[in-house]
Formats: C-alpha cells, structure tokens, sequence
C-alpha cells in the first residue's frame, strides 16, 4: 500500500514500513494532547499534531457574561500565568470602556505580569528536565518556584489564579511592607536560576540531547508566524514589551534576548534568560512605582461597553497573546477571540519533527513552549 | 461591524420613567419641589466633555489604508484608522489579491489570528485575519485587520453549504491551523485549505458549529 503524506512532509526513502504511532493523550507534557506520528525505523516521517482534548469553550463563555465576570474563567487557559492571559483582555476592556488607569496600578500590574512569567517558565522548565530524565532539573525548579509565588499570593490572596487584573487596575493595593519583601525573595530567586546553568544549560547530556535538533530557521519561524520564545530563539529580535509597550514597559530598561541557532536548545535557553530579565524589570518597577494612590478606578455596574473592535497584544510566557474584542453595546461582549502562543506555536511542530528521531520528540515539542490547555482554550 | 450598530444602542431609554416616579407620589404640601430644580441645573454646566474625541487619525496608519485604496479602490472599505491598528474589509472574491498585495508590496509577513464573527440578523458570518509583521521595523507594531464575509445558512452542513471564503493558506502559511479552528467553530469552508479537517471539536461532533450564535449555552 501507498502512503500518501501531506505536502512538505514527505522524506525521499518511503516505503511500505512507516508504522503510526499515537502520542498521548494521556499527558505527553501538561495537559491532554495527542501527536500522531508515522515513523520510518526510528526516524519520523510525518507528524500531525490533534489537540483539544482539554478544549473548555472559553470564548463561547464570554459572549455570556459581562465584562468583569468573565475574568475569573478567561485566565483559566493558563493558570500559572494567569495575569498574562487576562492582561490582552483586561487592555482591551478598558479601550472599550473608556477607562484610564492610575500610574501605580500600572506598575503593579507589570510586578506581577513579571511575577507570573517567572512562575510559568520555572513550571515550564521543570517540565522540560524530566522529559529529558533529568530529575534534579524538575526538583529545582519546582522548588523555587515557591518564593514567587508565596509573593502572589501576598499580593492577590491566591496561590496560582488570582484574578488579579481588572479593567480599571488591579483588585487590591499592594500590602504593607511588600517592596522589601519582593525585592528580597526576587534577589534569592536570580542568585538561584543562576546556578541553573551550570547543572543545566552547561550540562554536556542536556548539550548532546539538544543540539541540532529540531532546527527552525529564521525565514521558517517568520513563515509559520510563531512567536515568543520560539521566534527569538530562531533569531528575530520581536517581543511585544520593546515593540508595542504596554502599561509601563516603555519606562523600563531592559533587553531581549535573541539566539541564532534555532534548535531546542536556543529554545530552552531563552525563556530562562527572560527570568533573569523579567528580575531586572521587578527591581526596577518597585523602585520606580509611585508609593502611594489608588490602584482601581470605581466602574459603574454592569458597564457597557462602546460599539466596535479592539484588538490588543501582550508578550507572554509562550509568546504574543492577543485578544480581540467584539463589542455591540452591550454589558457583554459579542466575541471574544484569544490569540494564543502557544495555539500559533503548534504549527512548527509538524517541520520541526519531521527527520527526527522519535527519541527527540520530546525535548522538540517541549521546547516549543507548548501549553495544551492554552492552545485548546 | 459599523453596519449593524444601531439595533442595540437606544433601546434603553427608561431612565427617564424610573427618575419620574420620585417627585410623581408628591403628597400634596411637606416637599415643596425646589430643591431637585435647583440640583439639576448645577449638574448641567458640568460636562464639558468632547475634547479628548478630536485625535486626528495618525499619518502613517492612514497611509496604509490609502495605498490599498488607491491600489484597489471600490473593491476595499476601510473600517477604522486607529494608533497602530487599520481595518479593511473587502469582498471574498478579491481577498485573496489583496492578501497578496498586503503581503508582497506592504510586507505583511504573517498572520497572528482569524477570527469568526456571527451576524445572524444580516445572515453573515465575518472573518476577521490580523496580520502583522516581523520583518519590517516600521511595522512591528502594526495590525492589519483585514476582514471578509461569509453568507451564512440557517441549516448549516459545513463544507457542503454556500457558507465558504477562500483559503489565505497559499499567501499566508501561518494561517493553516486557525483556518481549520474557523471551519469547525463556526461552519465556514476555506476553499483551496488543504486540510479542511476538525482541529479541536471530537471528530464526531454532530450539532451545529458551537460558536454561531444559535448554539445556545444550557442555562443561560
């Protein structure tokens, strides 16, 4: 029998013993999510990429609700890095409400976005070391980070969904004596993701596992329209902090980083530099935050908003996260339509695998910077 | 988007009447009516409000709209020049050529979204691409809202029905996995799509496409 591939997939050696594996469901990282593979001796020939298994209908719920209920499930999608899939939303909101928000809430909501960053990588990056079988780098990892999130849960009341963006601001004010607070635990959290590089990114076995494969080039990763971690580490310099500065970005100095090599390794190391320049963006925006004024403006009950669309894009832990904004006048609006990282991400799967060896896949489809649930929404 | 604005912005005029019954139930003498005339005059002077509406549509945004224009004149409609974001709609026959304009002479280079949106009054459904670019320095901060509609059936059978647009695959590669998410959430067929299968619903999903608008929510 022939086999017939999808176009641009197709290997020259194809013969009669591609066999077809099933990956998954059952958790091949976090969250649901099926890969099929055809694989030719131990290389793979094709790979189709099937999520949705985790899909919640997020979007269909928003056109229910009103602008403030819907926050508490709209950052359900990821809830390590809750602040950041509200804060597309939560912008949008506030175009379409017609709100301004105060100088201080600005800075604590980039303390947290940076906060939640860091959260979601460390989950992340755990994540990746015991793909790789690599248990010390789960341990680590997982363990640290729990000062950040002791902090949110100073900040918000809640350990991972906070809820903690509303059109207008954030929920609470700050509480008392948390600047020396953070910049204490953030301080001890940079000393530790330090060391990671000699137990991790320096460590030969992950060097070797890493290297070379699943290379994306930069004309591909342009392309395939992916974002975040996965574009900078194929050598475009595009984050949305620098490019389109939100709330305060443009008040604070800090760099992105860029990799040329576009393997996973590139990949992997580049959300791990982010963290370290996310502790850059803390320290700054705790010393340059106004120390006292209000956090939230007042909102009428049940605000509608005005008719039109708005579409508004933040730079997440997997990349841009856009949200677009239908609104027809109403307390709840039309449409709502997230744009995820890690959903655009998904696309490169499919190139990135194919050559491969099946051994590979995981530290290739880990490195994207994949999260299921966010992708199925 | 503009079209269809007016069916739900002045329905809601009982203001007025839940103000009115306050003075109607007056007993005859205890309130003598003149403190709440002299209130309302003090308000009225206050909003002195239509000064932050004036921006002028920025340059730059509004030079994009006008190469499309002058490119393809009657064919495009601009929606909305705002800071950063431009809004054309054009017919389905012509959204291809001018994807491919967008993407060959304003250097557009990919795709970050397609969204379905459901009209059921004008019997439509719009399909919204944002496309941006990474190469370009002076549009990093650009979106390009380019928009097209889809006529929409009462009894949808996706992919067998008029409900369909042409595919963008061909000039955008990005657009693969969200044209699919388009097909199986609303019903819309993307012509020339190689790969018009079910993305995220069960394969055996057998009711309407769950994000039109008559897919009602149970309970709600």
């Amino acid at each position: 029998m022939s086999v017939e591939l999808p176009p641009g997939l197709a290997l020259k050696k194809v013969d009669e013993r591609i066999m077809t594996l099933n990956v998954g469901p059952q958790h091949p990282g976090s969250g649901h999510m099926r890969i099929v593979v055809q694989i030719d001796g131990d290389y793979i020939v094709a790979c189709d990429p099937d999520p949705g298994y985790v899909h919640r209908g997020e979007e269909k719920m928003a056109e229910y609700r009103n602008y403030i209920t819907n926050i508490p499930h709209l950052e359900r999608p990821v809830i390590h890095d809750s602040c950041n899939v509200l804060y597309p939303y939560v912008l949008g909101a506030e175009e379409l409400l017609g709100i301004e928000v105060p100088e201080r809430a600005k800075y604590v909501r980039v303390i947290a976005s940076e906060l939640n960053r860091c959260i979601y990588t460390m989950y992340w990056l755990a994540i990746y070391g015991i793909f790789l079988g690599h248990s010390t780098m789960f341990m680590w990892p997982a363990g640290d980070r729990e000062f950040l999130i002791d902090l949110m849960e100073k900040m918000t009341g809640a350990r991972v969904t906070h809820a903690h963006f509303v059109p207008g601001g954030v929920r609470n004010d700050l509480p008392p004596n948390f600047e020396d607070v953070c910049l204490r635990q953030v301080n001890y959290f940079e000393k530790r993701i330090k060391e990671y590089s000699a137990i991790f990114y320096d460590n030969p076995i992950l060097i070797s596992r890493t290297r070379d494969t699943g290379v994306l080039s930069r004309q591909d990763a342009i392309r395939l329209g992916t974002t975040g971690s996965v574009l900078r580490a194929s050598g475009v310099d595009y984050d949305l902090r620098k490019k389109e500065p939100y709330d305060v970005y443009d008040e604070i100095d800090f760099q992105t980083h860029v990799m040329k090599e576009g393997d996973s390794y590139a990949r992997s190391k580049v959300p791990w530099l982010d963290m370290l320049e996310s502790c850059q963006i803390i320290r700054q925006a705790l010393q340059k935050m106004p120390k006292s004024g209000s956090v939230r403006v007042k909102l009428k009950p049940n605000p509608k908003g005005v008719v039109g669309s708005v579409y508004k894009r933040v730079e997440s832990g997997r990349g841009s996260l856009g949200c677009y904004i239908v609104s027809d006048g109403k307390p709840e609006p039309y449409r709502v339509k997230m744009s995820v990282g890690s959903f655009r991400n998904l696309i490169a799967l499919p190139y990135l695998l194919k050559g491969e060896k099946l051994g590979n896949m995981p530290s290739v489809y880990w490195s994207l910077n994949y999260w299921p649930v966010e992708a199925d929404r | 988007m503009g079209s269809d604005s007016e069916r739900s912005t002045e329905t809601k005029t009982e203001v007025p009447p839940a103000d009115a019954p306050r003075p109607a139930p007056a007993k005859p003498s205890p309130r003598p009516a003149p403190a709440k005339p002299a209130a309302r005059p003090v308000r009225k002077p206050v909003p002195p409000k239509p000064v932050p509406k004036e921006a002028p549509p920025p340059a730059f945004e509004t030079g994009i709209s006008a190469k499309l224009v002058e490119k393809f004149g009657e064919k495009v409609t601009v929606d909305f020049v705002k800071k950063d974001r431009v809004g054309i709609s054009v017919g389905k026959d012509d959204i291809h050529q001018v994807a491919e304009f967008v993407r060959d002479e304003l250097n557009y280079d990919h795709v970050e979204s397609v969204s379905g949106v459901d009209y059921p009054q004008n019997m439509e459904i719009e399909v919204v691409y944002h496309i941006g670019s990474y190469t370009d320095p002076e549009l990093e901060r650009q979106i390009l809202v380019l928009s097209t509609k889809a006529q929409r059936e009462v009894d949808p059978i996706p992919g067998n029905d008029a409900t369909r647009v042409p595919s963008l695959r061909d000039v955008f590669y990005s657009v693969e996995f969200h044209e699919r998410e388009v097909f199986e959430m609303f019903g819309v067929y993307f012509e020339g799509h190689p790969d018009n299968r079910r993305l995220l619903l069960p394969e055996d999903w057998a009711d309407l496409p769950p994000l039109r608008k008559d897919f009602a929510i149970k309970g709600r």
